[in-house]
């Protein structure tokens, strides 16, 4: 063993041990292999887990929607037949794509920006005000079904917040029903995502600013920005790039799995399938219908919508501050 | 271990009074419109009867009462399974899960970060991927490998899997790589301490604010979903599907048991919001 870890401590130096040269390839693989067991013996509980519940299910759900499958039968193969049907004779999907672009665009970016502003802006606070702040700002993230307030704010009776002031006030004549009414739905979900998605990310973005060496900013000075807002362009976004990355990966996957609010607040599938995403058609299929071929093909779409999105602002990532 | 700044004796470079002004608004504003909701729901959760039938609503209470509390709670005894195996599948599933989550997740992160098995680069960049799809993609094969182990409906369905994880290990791995030197590894592993013995006397204590966070998540996690989707009886599910039927009874009692609900985790958040803040300061996605 501790042979073993003498030998590792030198494989971080840029020349390696002298019998590395007379060894292939694999064989010094194999060797390290042997000199880390314990390694392997550590993660095994983890991946075996990691394997079975994420990594085998992707990769089957990938190969299941090439199939019909309905968990009675042994699934038969139906080539592309699930994605033609998919793009061309399904006009929920059409529907279901659209509104989560829309929700992903809306709520996605926005959550992200507000995370990090509301975060910028509360850094320079003292540190006692700004727990205080970071604890308003971040508790309707965790605690749960705290969106079902909106459900009383914008009661559909005359009884609810907004109905009873706008009635008294003289805007409407009568109470509107919100979570029912098509035009209401997507702001209001919007909104209410917006009001829980000051989560995780926003911690991270809390904690980045903080660990920004000062020492830049000082230098900076005396380099000539003028404001903060040069600061904050040439300074501190370059300085945490690693934990924007971070946020912006955990608000993508949000943004795109959209789909838990509307259901909470206006019930599944809403009216007139106004603000109904690709999350409530995956469900749709899966647990109603039975079809798990299309399911799986639903969820390819999108899986490759969620990696392509990570891609792409990772890549717009890389150009802040340049 | 990374300290972070407190701003004691900062100096005060390139602020305008007016860009703070502005700023002091734009903060009160978006405070206002996060704190408001929350405020409806506690006035709403002690306003006697009356006073919630009044139209327009008030924005405050003028005699407070517990009545919806005890409303709800007289509603939740209703029920055929009493309130008590709720409370006790709850602590039960969230104890269990985070327990499994944290030794699972602590071992394999100090694995990843310091012992750097051929293949760790591999796994690790797995798990950065899997951050990158909601859980919902895997749902449907997710639901065949449960039927194949025979889970469905069981207390482990709600617990086993969340011990897979992957957002407490990525932060507690970047948490050891960021903190813990590769030079006090080698030291320890001089002197002969096992790998085991390492993790356990020299890593853990190093790193208390990342399983705290971790712990803090992962039970934030299993008390916001509470019983996995496929637990059908009543006997095995949590005090949060016990709630959330018994909402729908009047808005006050319905106040009363949303208020119940979110009380938990954000206490569980006041009390080790350092910690967790400290913890994804090394949360940072390496390109």
């Amino acid at each position: 063993m501790t042979n073993g870890a003498v030998k590792k401590a030198s494989e971080k130096e840029p020349k390696l041990p002298k019998a590395r040269k007379d060894m292939t390839k694999a064989e010094y693989i194999l060797l390290q292999m042997k000199r880390t067991w314990v390694g392997y013996i550590m993660v095994l509980p983890f991946l075996v887990m990691f394997i079975a519940f994420t990594v085998v299910p992707v990769v089957l759900s990938i190969l299941l929607s090439f199939t019909n499958f309905n968990m009675l039968q042994w699934p038969d193969f139906v080539g592309f037949d699930n994605f033609v049907r998919l793009f061309l004779d399904d006009d929920l999907f059409v529907r279901a794509f659209q509104y989560t672009m829309i929700f992903a665009v809306a709520v996605g970016p926005a959550s992200y920006i507000l995370s990090f502003l509301v975060a910028w802006f509360i850094n320079e606070l003292p540190p006692k005000v700004r727990a205080f702040v970071t604890f308003i700002f971040y508790g309707p993230s965790i605690s749960g079904n705290a969106y079902l307030v909106w459900q009383l704010l914008f009661q559909g009776d005359i009884y609810g917040y907004v109905n009873g002031w706008l009635l008294k006030m003289g805007f409407i004549t009568k109470p509107i029903l919100f979570f029912t009414d098509a035009n209401y739905i997507v702001p209001l979900c919007i909104v209410v995502a917006l009001w829980t998605s000051l989560g995780t990310s926003f911690l991270a973005f809390i904690a980045g600013l903080q660990g920004v060496d000062r020492s830049l900013y000082e230098a900076g000075a005396i380099d000539g920005i003028k404001n903060r807002w040069q600061e904050l362009w040439y300074i501190t976004l370059p300085s945490m790039r690693q934990i924007l990355l971070f946020g912006a990966v955990l608000s993508i996957t949000s943004s795109f799995g959209f789909g838990g609010i509307v259901t909470a607040l206006c019930g599944r599938p809403p009216t007139n399938y106004v603000g109904y995403t690709l999350q409530h058609h995956l469900e749709e299929y899966m647990t109603t219908r039975f079809e798990f071929g299309y399911a799986s093909a639903i969820s390819l779409v999108l899986f490759f919508l969620m990696i392509g999105a990570n891609v792409l602002v990772q890549k717009l990532l890389a150009k802040v501050g340049q | 271990m990374a300290k972070l700044r407190t701003r004691k004796h900062r100096v005060v470079l390139n602020r305008s009074v007016g860009g703070d002004t502005v700023i002091s608004i734009i903060l009160t504003l978006m405070g206002l419109f996060m704190f408001l909701p929350v405020w409806y729901l506690l006035v709403t959760a002690f306003k006697p009867l009356g006073e919630r039938n009044i139209t327009p609503p008030r924005f405050y209470v003028i005699r407070p009462t517990l009545q919806n509390f005890i409303d709800l709670f007289t509603n939740l005894n209703m029920t055929w399974v009493p309130i008590s195996r709720y409370i006790f599948n709850t602590i039960i599933i969230s104890i269990l899960a985070t327990l499994g989550c944290l030794i699972i997740g602590s071992l394999s992160a100090y694995a990843l970060s310091k012992i750097r098995f051929p293949g760790s680069r591999f796994v690790f960049a797995l798990i950065r991927y899997s951050l990158m799809i909601s859980s919902t993609i895997a749902g449907i094969t997710n639901f065949i490998i449960y039927v194949a182990l025979g889970w469905l409906n069981t207390y482990q369905i709600s617990i086993i899997p969340v011990w897979a994880s992957t957002l407490g290990l990525y932060l507690m791995k970047q948490f050891i790589d960021g903190n813990v030197s590769d030079e006090m590894i080698e030291a320890a592993r001089i002197d002969g301490a096992s790998e085991l013995r390492i993790y356990w006397e020299i890593v853990m204590p190093l790193v208390k604010p990342a399983w705290l966070t971790l712990m803090v998540t992962t039970f934030q996690g299993v008390w916001n979903t509470g019983a996995s989707p496929y637990v059908w009886s009543e006997n095995l599910k949590t005090f949060n599907s016990a709630i959330s039927t018994v909402q729908t009874v009047s808005s006050g009692a319905s106040s009363a048991a949303i208020i119940l609900m979110m009380s938990v985790p954000i206490t569980v958040f006041i009390i080790n919001q350092s910690k967790i803040v400290e913890t994804m300061a090394s949360s940072g996605m390496k390109d």
